[in-house]
């Protein structure tokens, strides 16, 4: 069980390294945010099988405060594009 | 095996597919909405999927809470932050292409005032 889960874990960071190629690609700058959103939750993802490989639950705390402040990016990136405050 | 790990091998298999599914349409899809479907929706059932199948492993009920709401947590996170940006990518293609509401609202007050528009056609061009 745990190999077949850090297997997962193996691949959900390559797939992760594929889809930032969209930060490469992106011609706006909101292409480029969805990819630290795919971030967002590939790698809180991670960190909750981590957890459980690992058998440690303070992982599952960093997966929270990472699905806690990962929205609050796209919403500064947001209220920065928009003109007057 | 037990019937639980069974449940996880499935569970986080079909997770994996949907994540892959999801950053595969983002790498592909045409434009920014496109984008938006596949990673907000894909992504999010990815998450839910991965979680389910952990639940069971979970060592304490408490773990299996927090990770039941951390996912709850990322699927409102997840629309508000598609809104959001849709929203900013509607707000600025309408910039590049010179007002789209203001196109819209052209092209329905061209309609309304049609005949005028077929009686005098040379006039009425220059006031929109």
């Amino acid at each position: 069980m745990i190999e077949y889960l850090s297997a997962i874990v193996g691949m959900l960071i390559l797939m992760l390294l594929v889809g930032l190629g969209r930060i490469l690609l992106g011609p706006s700058t909101a292409d480029r945010m969805l990819a630290s959103q795919l971030f967002s939750t590939a790698g809180v993802s991670i960190l909750i099988l981590l957890a459980i490989i690992q058998n440690q639950s303070a992982l599952i705390n960093v997966a929270l405060v990472l699905a806690v402040l990962a929205p609050l990016t796209l919403i500064t990136f947001i209220r920065l594009r928009k003109k007057p405050l | 095996m037990s019937l639980l790990d069974v449940f996880t091998v499935i569970m986080t298999a079909s997770g994996f597919f949907f994540f892959f599914a999801g950053s595969i349409g983002l790498l592909r899809f045409p434009d920014v909405f496109c984008r938006l479907h596949a990673l907000t929706k894909a992504d999010n059932l990815g998450l839910g999927l991965i979680v389910l199948g952990v639940l069971p492993q979970a060592a304490s009920i408490f773990d299996a809470l927090q990770i039941t709401f951390i996912w709850l947590l990322i699927m409102v996170a997840g629309a508000v932050s598609c809104y959001l940006v849709a929203n900013q990518a509607i707000e600025t293609l309408s910039e590049d292409t010179v007002g789209q509401s203001d196109k819209i609202n052209d092209l329905s007050m061209k309609k309304t005032t049609k005949p005028t528009i077929n009686s005098s056609a040379g006039s009425t061009t220059n006031e929109f």
